[in-house]
């Protein structure tokens, strides 16, 4: 009799998924792929998504954070590329995926994964410590009558910051010594205890550090103003550091945060996270997320994404190659 | 008191049902793996560390801290009672352990191998409170001259302390080194060793080699020597722990000498192994009737077990406050704690309080905890070693490759796996020691980062290491202990109380 109800229960519980069935889903729980260390700013944003996605019940399935930074985060994309067809698996992906292909010669080429969406867009600032000059021309003049070089601390080599220290160096006739470091917290800790001179850290990297009063920011690499404008320490919000370019260093960087699935997956696949994430950035928790972290909204999907990241991927290779950083 | 108010904070983080089950849980396991020969300690944290990776950090260092402790606990049941030592540092636990056993007084030597482990550990954790609020001020002082400094302490007190040959140790970590420099290379931006292949990409992870180093490579040996287990009986009355305890005061001396001398030897990485013995040797040295060590004497159990646990205990302090491990099990914790995205090194305890002081307040609790029940539970632990070896094995063996496999999710892993196994077989047979080895392979590329960010920063000067106070002290420190035996040799005879007394 039992049984009876059971089966009858399931049947029941079936016919009424019936409709749901026709669009595909995920079946497992899904894996955001980050291709950074724990709590680098790919980590927050997956656990962010991750949060936003739940609370908000956006899907079915459970999604887990899974780290792969190996190898400056060579591990993620070729462990994207390695599971082709797995519907499951989504990349947190940044400008990595053009960098270091050229710098490392890791056989590896985005074109091989399906894009899902480009979800935000990561400033770079020039930072340098509390105690040190207050605004660029000072600190571009301190650095050239330095006997020493100044020390400009990044993650990693031959990547967003190193190519950003090259046309500071290049655009200012400025020398800099450039020391890669695991991740851009360290960066910014070593900033502050005087180590290093200055850094080029993403908003979130220095965010802490900022609002203790421990470094000052002193121009965004960008065309335009951040447009934050609610006060994140006591007397300054993001829209009030200058760009770059208004304090006459002309340079600007964008870096892209995107989704990725691997390659070869079906359409309906595809179709279902681009949903999916169109819902995700409309999210209190997305928005707080992007306002938090001074990241620039953007949305692109489909044509627009792929028009995007040719002509990213093509800036990206002209940086590398004009600093010299290209693996021959 | 700041430190007591962090401590206070800890217990408030700690009182979960969740976390306490889950302490719980971590002792019984860790005495279990204690308790089975072969496996112990270090291999028992690293085969169970992959269950943690889902946990929230505190809950999941809570457990293997537990773990670790029920392994302290747990090596000491098979030295007494089967003259096995479960771990290394219980070797000096059975010259006087098994004999008292043998002389029907098995309950006896337990009590006083359970009650000294427990003030061994309290004595570390106390140092541990007090001086870890200091560290974090010191936080921000730290450049990459200094951690490099710091790591070559590491490496050179492992040489120049080390009671293994040095030539020996000389050849475990350059290997290590070598092994650590596979995969992306941060300062330069380029692979190396990788040979084309997408596997070592990501380099060798140090706990697969962990795993097999020593979990394989002992069942290798085990099966080799056809282990028979057979041992002695023991049941803890109430009446017999009463009356150790009452004469605990008498042995105040040997109880507070193993303190400092296992303190001592957790922060410096000498580790519990040599702790054991100086202290067992001490007690020796000290005592009015030499002769009656290693017949039945009880402090030669209250000894080594005092100066092991505390040497194990206080292993965590450099390991957290600089990221440098003082024992075997602590630099797998460290692994752990990176996976974890805590970044162990003085700002840990600045950026992660509830973590640091969680597990602060979790070593309190879990000694108390662990100390009550080793002495209910010595009877079940005591039949485990009745369940013959080749049942043992196979689950063993299994639960190492679920271990290896489940860090990376990689199959190559698993090679890699058994491959460190007939590595780690090989260098026990002719005695080359593994902890150089593992130890290299933990710390290997973050000293090699430390160096050449270093030498970018001075624009290759050496003398960098001598800029200030503090990394001049730490550098000249590492040196003079790489050459401790001959500095040692020039002071006199001291150098005897290394020596284990008799192996």
């Amino acid at each position: 009799m039992r049984k009876i109800i059971k089966a009858t229960a399931a049947l029941a519980a079936a016919l009424t998924a019936m409709p749901a069935l026709a669009a595909w889903e995920p079946t497992k729980p899904v894996e955001i792929v980050v291709a950074a260390g724990a709590g680098g700013a790919s980590d927050q944003m997956a656990r962010m998504m991750q949060a936003a996605i739940q609370k908000n019940n956006l899907m079915k399935q459970p999604m887990v954070v899974s780290l792969k930074g190996g190898a400056s985060g060579a591990e993620a994309l070729m462990y994207m590329k390695s599971s082709e067809g797995d519907p499951n698996k989504v990349l947190i992906a940044y400008s990595l995926i053009y960098m270091l292909p050229l710098s490392a010669k890791i056989p590896f080429n985005w074109r091989e994964l399906t894009p899902v969406s480009v979800i935000a867009l990561d400033q770079f600032a020039l930072w340098d410590n509390s105690k040190g000059p207050k605004t660029v021309k000072e600190f571009i003049d301190a650095a050239k009558a330095a006997t020493w070089p100044f020390k400009m601390g990044g993650t990693g080599s031959k990547r967003e910051d190193h190519v950003l220290t090259v046309f500071i160096e290049q655009k200012t006739g400025a020398k800099f010594s450039y020391l890669p470091y695991k991740s851009g917290g360290e960066a910014a800790t070593q900033l502050v205890g005087g180590h290093i001179d200055s850094n080029v850290n993403n908003p979130s990297e220095n965010l802490e550090v900022w609002r203790a009063g421990q470094v000052r920011p002193l121009c965004v690499f960008d065309k335009e103003r951040i447009s934050y404008t609610a006060k994140v320490t006591d007397t300054q919000s993001w829209h009030d550091i200058p760009t770059c370019k208004e304090e006459g260093l002309d340079i600007q960087y964008l870096m892209l945060r995107a989704m990725f699935l691997p390659g070869k997956v079906t359409q309906e696949q595809q179709e279902f996270y681009v949903d999916l994430f169109r819902k995700v950035v409309q999210t209190p928790e997305y928005k707080d997320y992007m306002e938090k972290q001074a990241l620039k909204p953007i949305f692109l999907t489909g044509k627009d994404m792929l028009q995007f990241l040719e002509d990213d991927d093509a800036l990206n290779k002209s940086l590398m190659t004009e600093a010299g950083f290209v693996a021959k | 008191m700041e430190a007591f108010g962090l401590l206070l904070h800890g217990f408030a983080v700690l009182l979960t049902w969740k976390t306490l089950a889950l302490m719980m849980l971590g002792l019984v396991l860790g005495i279990f793996v204690g308790v089975l020969p072969g496996l112990g300690g270090p291999n028992g944290v690293a085969i169970l560390l992959p269950l943690t990776f889902t946990m929230d950090p505190t809950s999941a260092i809570v457990m293997l801290s537990c773990i670790y402790w029920g392994a302290l606990f747990g090596g000491a049941i098979t030295s007494i009672l089967f003259n096995i030592p479960g771990e290394a540092w219980s070797v000096a636990t059975t010259f006087d352990g098994y004999p008292m056993a043998q002389q029907g007084r098995a309950a006896e030597a337990l009590t006083a191998a359970f009650t000294s482990s427990f003030i061994g550990s309290l004595a570390a954790v106390l140092l541990i409170t007090f001086l870890a609020p200091l560290i974090s001020s010191f936080a921000l002082k730290f450049g990459p001259p200094e951690f490099f400094a710091v790591y070559l302490l590491t490496f050179c007190s492992f040489v120049g302390l080390g009671r293994e040959a040095k030539h020996k140790t000389v050849i475990s970590m350059t290997l290590g080194l070598l092994l650590a420099g596979i995969g992306m290379d941060t300062v330069s931006g380029q692979l190396r060793m990788t040979f084309g292949s997408s596997e070592l990409l990501r380099g060798i992870n140090f706990l697969v080699a962990v795993i097999g180093l020593f979990g394989i490579s002992e069942i290798l040996l085990t099966m080799e020597e056809r282990l028979a287990l057979r041992g002695h009986a023991a049941a803890i009355s109430l009446r017999v722990v009463l009356s150790v305890w009452k004469d605990l005061p008498k042995y105040w001396m040997t109880l507070l000498r193993s303190s400092v001398i296992g303190c001592w030897l957790g922060i410096t990485p000498g580790g519990a192994i040599a702790a054991s013995f100086m202290g067992y040797n001490l007690a020796k040295r000290f005592a009015k009737d030499q002769d009656s060590f290693g017949k039945g004497r009880i402090e030669g159990v209250f000894a080594p077990e005092t100066a092991a646990h505390a040497s194990g205990t206080s292993a965590l302090l450099p390991m957290l406050a600089l990221g440098i491990p003082g024992s075997g099990t602590a630099a797998i914790l460290l692994g752990g704690l990176m996976v974890w995205g805590l970044n162990p090194g003085p700002l840990l305890f600045v950026e992660h309080k509830d973590f640091v002081w969680g597990l602060i307040a979790s070593m309190y609790l879990g000694n108390v905890v662990g100390l009550v029940l080793v002495l209910t539970t010595v009877p079940v632990f005591a039949s485990v070693l009745r369940v013959p070896f080749a049942a043992v094995a196979p689950m063993i063996v299994v639960s190492c490759a679920i271990g290896a496999y489940a860090i990376q999710n990689a199959m190559f892993d698993i090679w890699l796996m058994l491959g460190f196994g007939v590595v780690g077989y090989v260098f026990k047979k002719i005695g080359i020691p593994l902890a150089p080895l593992t130890l290299a392979l933990v710390l290997g590329s973050r000293a090699e980062d430390a160096f050449r960010l270093s030498m970018i920063g001075s624009g290759g000067d050496i003398k960098v290491f001598w800029s200030n106070y503090l990394v001049g002290s730490i550098t000249t420190l590492a040196i003079a202990l790489l050459f401790w035996p001959l500095i040692d040799k020039g002071l006199g005879g001291v150098r005897l109380l290394w020596q284990p007394g008799k192996v």
